[in-house]
């Protein structure tokens, strides 16, 4: 078990070291499918086997796919892939590696610090989790629920074909109404009469 | 530096990955069951923001013919 | 049947604010609006039967919706109260609003704002018929802002014209200031009595205070600030005749049958008050008779149709406080009633020449129209027979003479209000012939171009009716009110009898007439003489600047307040104030920089942020 964890992790690590840096996209997301699935085992291996499962149906199943299929869908050709290039070159990323640099680095401080025990965990069955999301998280379950519900309206509205027409008739039309009443919206008609009886 | 949309979501999921990982770990490590719900959270999380986010690209890409994120930036100050 | 009365506002202000919210056409606009007076009117005819076949106790009805406010002591209810005062009030206005609205469907056909205009209308109604039936001071002074606010409202009703803006601006803040005092003699009075329940505030009051006490005087003469700023009596009457930048029908219903008598309401209610204060119930005389002259003088030289009848509302709203003034509580509300009669119709003839001859408001250029617009012309002339007071046959008559002579027997009557009174007889008269003279007849100098429908013409022939008839009911209207205004005749000794007061007043009368018909029809060149001649010329000017009044008040009142808006335009809260605004510019300036549209900008301050922040946590 310990050594299908090490493994496992060093293919996630390694995997989506690879998912980060490819320019092209389908590519990337292949690792980045290796990278969830290595993680599933190293879920399994944590002793979390419902988690593993489901990390392997909704984000390697589901959430992946959704990507295959936009991805398929822009069908970006070569040329997306020599601009990805383009845009990785130069020494822009430096910022952001510092960032993170500083990052890992507190984050490591946390870790030694806290001078971890040897690992007391065992395996935390199915069972476990359903009682306890059906019990004390009871309340998560309806928000999440209607996180879901309200992002599929969400990308039902944004799907829809008809919209873009009227968005783009909206977004100039409110810009002209705006200008139309002189910009100063305060002060708009409240010129007085020279000589009011 | 990435400036594809695809990739920031990409980046994105690993991201919550990665916060999914250390919650379960440290589920596992007390023997808790919180920490596995934690991420079944995130994992909802995740399936609508990808799905908006999806939308949402597609719908830039017609609209701009590209995914570069710079372009989108009607909404600047 | 008096269950009902909660009904009368109700109807009316459901109405005003369906028309607000929702959109109707034309046709159902003028049904529902119409409609919903006619309502009032008609549950306000059923109460009145029920009120008179089986009266309540003490005459008098009182129904409590529900407690409005409940704060240490002070219990003002949401409650009706009627008595014969509230009573007959409610009916005439209830009868004029809904007969005003019929003509008005047809006379603002053409309007933008049909719908807009029959909402405030009927909120109009509504708050009228609150502050009439109210139980206690506070809910008659929400239905005294109430109209204030509609006659607001409609003045301005052709807002497009800035001077219709700046009449109802005016109008608005020349009654505030009545209003201002009125409040706080409503302080003066819940402060020293306990209470606002208007029987209840009288029987303390009585109980309480002297005859003459300060606190008294003082509060009667804060009632009296309101009502003279509402009724546009002297010295708050200057925003009467710019309001008649409103539509016609508005004219007619607020600023000449009904608003404007708010104040005589006020002061008839709170009669037991002013009866404690003989000086400021002389104060309320007095006040009467000097509006009465003034705005009579006024209205003999004003050109605008509509200024010389808001003159003459002014002049006949100074008779009724007159006789409050004088203790002949009925005969004020009894000329209230024959008044919004013959006024409103007098407004309404005139609305009906305007709109024939296109807009066109200036009596020199009329003339003539005695044979086109033969309608207009009968009660036109009818109304102005009330008004001036043409004996025996008119409505205005009964009533005028009934002030006059109380002018004099009344109990604080004396011979100088009653040749005030019979002066003021003179000039109404002439005011009123001479419109009769230069409109109807004399050469046509202009084209009629419109004729009224029958939505205009009915409700024309209606009050021509009861600008007749109205009178004889005099002796059974006093009878009526007595239960809550007293009349006592002979208070002192007179030397002469109520006839021969009448006859000298109807003598007064016939030489107003032949006066008129010298001056405006038959020799128009005295007139002419007369007034280019140099002091005529003078006077003139001033009577027709309403004895500038206005003027006056631009120079003491407005233009050192402007001049010190001015001059403390930079002062140290402005300046404290514009720095805000300032440092706010300054900072929305900066920060809108950061708003670059650019993701990996914000993607950059998420990470830089949680750093910090795990800094911050971490090492404090």
């Amino acid at each position: 078990m310990e050594a299908a964890f090490y493994i496992a992790a060093i293919v996630a690590i390694v995997s989506t070291v690879l998912t980060i840096t490819r320019s092209n996209a389908v590519h990337a997301l292949l690792y980045l499918i290796v990278s969830l699935l290595a993680v599933a085992v190293v879920f399994y291996a944590m002793g979390a086997p419902l988690v593993a499962a489901l990390e392997v149906i909704i984000y390697a199943g589901a959430i992946m796919v959704l990507f295959v299929f936009v991805v398929m869908m822009l069908n970006l050709g070569k040329r997306a892939a020599i601009t990805e290039g383009q845009w990785m070159q130069g020494n822009i990323w430096l910022g952001p590696v510092l960032l993170s640099a500083v990052l890992v680095a507190e984050v490591l401080y946390l870790i030694l610090r806290a001078r971890l025990t040897e690992s007391a965990g065992g395996v935390v069955d199915p069972k476990q989790v359903g009682l306890a999301l059906y019990g004390p998280y009871l309340i998560g379950v309806e928000l999440s629920s209607m996180l879901l519900l309200g992002a599929l309206v969400g990308a039902c509205h944004l799907g829809r074909p008809v919209l873009e027409k009227a968005e783009g008739r909206y977004d100039r039309n409110s810009d002209g109404a705006r200008a139309h009443s002189g910009g100063n919206l305060i002060r708009a008609g409240a010129r007085r009469a020279p000589n009011a009886p | 530096m990435r400036r594809n949309l695809i990739f920031i979501l990409m980046s994105i999921e690993i991201m919550l990955n990665g916060t999914g990982v250390a919650f379960v770990a440290a589920g596992s490590r007390w023997g808790q069951p919180d920490g596995q719900i934690m991420f079944l959270f995130i994992l909802a999380m995740a399936a609508a923001e990808v799905s908006v986010g999806l939308a949402l690209v597609l719908r830039l890409y017609h609209l701009h013919h590209n995914l570069d994120a710079d372009a989108a930036n009607e909404m600047r100050g | 049947m008096l269950g009902l009365l909660w009904l009368l506002p109700a109807i009316p202000f459901a109405s005003a604010l369906a028309l607000a919210v929702l959109r109707f056409s034309r046709k159902q606009v003028a049904w529902i609006a119409v409609g919903a007076t006619a309502a009032s009117t008609v549950v306000s005819v059923l109460v009145t039967i029920a009120f008179l076949s089986a009266p309540p106790v003490a005459h008098a009805y009182t129904q409590v919706l529900w407690t409005w406010i409940d704060v240490g002591g002070f219990r003002p209810e949401i409650a009706f109260y009627l008595d014969p005062l509230s009573l007959i009030m409610t009916l005439v206005v209830a009868f004029v609003s809904f007969l005003i609205h019929l003509y008005s469907t047809e006379f603002m056909i053409d309007d933008d704002g049909y719908s807009r205009f029959f909402a405030y209308m009927n909120l109009f109604v509504a708050s009228m018929l609150t502050l009439l039936l109210a139980n206690n001071l506070l809910l008659l002074y929400l239905g005294w802002e109430g109209v204030g606010l509609c006659s607001y409202l409609l003045i301005g009703f052709w807002y497009r014209d800035p001077a219709n803006g700046a009449a109802g601006r005016k109008a608005f803040v020349v009654t505030r200031i009545g209003d201002t005092a009125m409040v706080i003699g409503l302080f003066l009075l819940f402060h020293d009595l306990g209470t606002l329940q208007i029987q209840e505030l009288m029987l303390r009051a009585s109980q309480n205070w002297h005859i003459g006490s300060p606190v008294a005087v003082a509060a009667a003469l804060l009632l009296l600030g309101g009502a003279v700023g509402k009724s546009a009596q002297l010295p708050l009457q200057t925003w009467l005749p710019d309001a008649m930048a409103g539509p016609t029908p508005v004219s007619a219903l607020i600023h000449a049958a009904t608003m404007v008598t708010a104040g005589v309401y006020l002061i008839a209610r709170t009669h037991v008050l002013y009866s404690l204060a003989p000086a400021a119930q002389f104060a309320v005389a007095l006040v009467g008779a000097a509006t009465l002259l003034i705005a009579g003088f006024s209205a003999l030289t004003q050109w605008d149709l509509k200024r010389v009848l808001a003159y003459s509302t002014m002049s006949q709203i100074g008779y009724m406080f007159l006789a409050l003034g004088v203790g002949a509580w009925p005969a004020a509300i009894f000329h209230f009633m024959t008044h919004a009669f013959f006024k409103a119709l007098l407004f309404l003839a005139a609305g009906i020449v305007i709109d024939a001859l296109h807009d066109e408001h200036s009596i020199f250029r009329m003339g003539g129209l005695r044979t086109r617009l033969p309608i207009a012309f009968w009660t036109f002339t009818i109304a102005g027979c009330s008004l001036s007071g043409l004996p025996l046959i008119t409505a205005g008559a009964f009533s005028k003479d009934w002030i006059i002579w109380g002018a004099w027997s009344g109990p604080n009557g004396n011979a100088g209000l009653w040749i005030v009174a019979l002066a003021g007889v003179m000039l109404t008269t002439l005011y009123t012939f001479r419109m009769i003279f230069l409109v109807f007849f004399g050469e046509a100098s202009s084209e009629v171009t419109k004729r009224p429908g029958k939505a205009m013409l009915i409700p024309c022939f209606v009050l021509a009716f009861l600008s007749i008839v109205g009178g004889y009911v005099k002796a059974p209207f006093a009878r009526f009110l007595e239960t809550v205004l007293p009349w006592t005749e002979g208070a002192h000794s007179v030397p002469i009898t109520e006839l021969v007061s009448e006859v000298i007043a109807a003598l007064v009368f016939l030489m107003g007439v032949y006066l008129a018909y010298i001056f405006f029809l038959r020799k128009r060149a005295y007139a002419a003489a007369l007034a280019s001649s140099a002091a005529g010329s003078a006077l003139h000017q001033f009577w027709f600047s309403d004895w500038g009044m206005d003027w006056l008040y631009d120079r003491v009142f407005v233009r050192p307040l402007v001049w010190f808006a001015r001059v403390d335009k930079g002062d140290f809260i402005d300046g404290f104030y514009a720095g805000v605004a300032r440092m706010n510019e300054l900072a929305w300036r900066i920060l809108s920089r950061t708003e670059t549209g650019r993701l990996r900008w914000y993607a950059a301050g998420i990470a830089a942020g949680s750093v910090v922040f795990i800094a911050v946590v971490l090492f404090l």
